[in-house]
């Protein structure tokens, strides 16, 4: 078994902001992160799959088919946009770092095993860092 | 029990193709890492050690043997050179970075003299590295 690990890059503005809590609360849960017009980051994803070495091409995964998944799947998905006005999936989720990652991981889970026919790689984990002081990780449970 | 990473630097050229396929295929499956002459990375080498502490020293195994073993293994073997022709465990296996990896993990692990070989992490660039932990 080998992990392969892939880094990349997007940036995106959010708002940390829940329904559930008062004005109160979220100013004091989200400080700064509360801010109504919403604030940026430049995000650093890191795709981890793991498989075993096809012995014709020496490789766990294709990486232009890793890089087209993930081009398609996440970067067009969340690149250069307004997480909670552009992205249905966070119509009513607060788009922390902690949903960003699990989103991008069902995002891949799915569409990296299924279109992966020659076989058996699959995702093994989320990595996102929002700035270079905090990262999060997920690895599906 | 305490985990430790040494990290090596090594240049190499390589390239990527199978005689088995057709040169559009290997074109398609491989793209510019085909290119015949090859290309170069500078390759960064995690090689991590697991095992007990020593308590006369307080530490796993002693760095200076850690960093020799890594030179005398994997760099004096790989440190400028053409993997495709020079190296011989890829005369006839493609040099890809997992490859690579697994090779290294064969020359390291039973050459330690002390603690077990846990972990290689290659980094071809900063945006691309493979884990092997031997199984």
């Amino acid at each position: 078994m080998v992990y392969l690990t892939r880094r990349y890059r997007f940036a995106a503005a959010h708002r940390l902001h829940s329904d559930a809590l008062s004005e109160e609360e979220n100013q004091s849960v989200y400080g700064k992160c509360n801010n109504p017009y919403g604030h940026g980051h430049n995000y650093v994803l890191e795709v981890t799959v793991a498989g075993p070495v096809d012995p014709a091409t020496g490789m766990v995964m294709e990486l232009g088919f890793l890089d087209g998944t993930v081009e398609r799947e996440v970067l067009e998905r969340f690149d250069h946009k307004h997480l909670n006005l552009d992205v249905d999936a966070f119509r009513n989720l607060v788009p922390t770092a902690e949903n960003l990652c699990i989103e991008i991981y069902k995002l891949l889970r799915t569409n990296l095993e299924v279109s992966n026919g020659a076989r058996s790689a699959r995702l093994e984990r989320i990595r996102l860092e929002e700035t270079n002081s905090n990262f999060f990780e997920y690895e599906g449970q | 029990m305490v985990y430790l990473t040494r990290r090596a630097e090594f240049s190499a050229s390589h390239y990527y193709h199978n005689p088995e396929m057709t040169p559009e295929e290997n074109r398609r499956t491989f793209g510019k890492c085909n290119n015949p002459h090859g290309h170069g990375h500078n390759y960064i080498l995690d090689v991590t050690v697991v095992g007990e502490l020593d308590p006369r020293t307080g530490v796993v195994l002693d760095l200076k043997d850690l960093k020799t073993l890594m030179e005398a293994e994997v760099l004096r073997l790989m440190d400028h050179r053409f993997l495709n022709k020079e190296v011989p465990a890829f005369a006839h296996k493609i040099p890809t970075t997992e490859n690579i990896a697994i090779e290294i993990w064969k020359l390291l692990e039973s050459k330690l003299p002390v603690g077990k070989l846990h972990r290689i992490r290659l980094y071809e660039s900063p945006d691309l590295y493979v884990d092997y932990c031997g199984e």
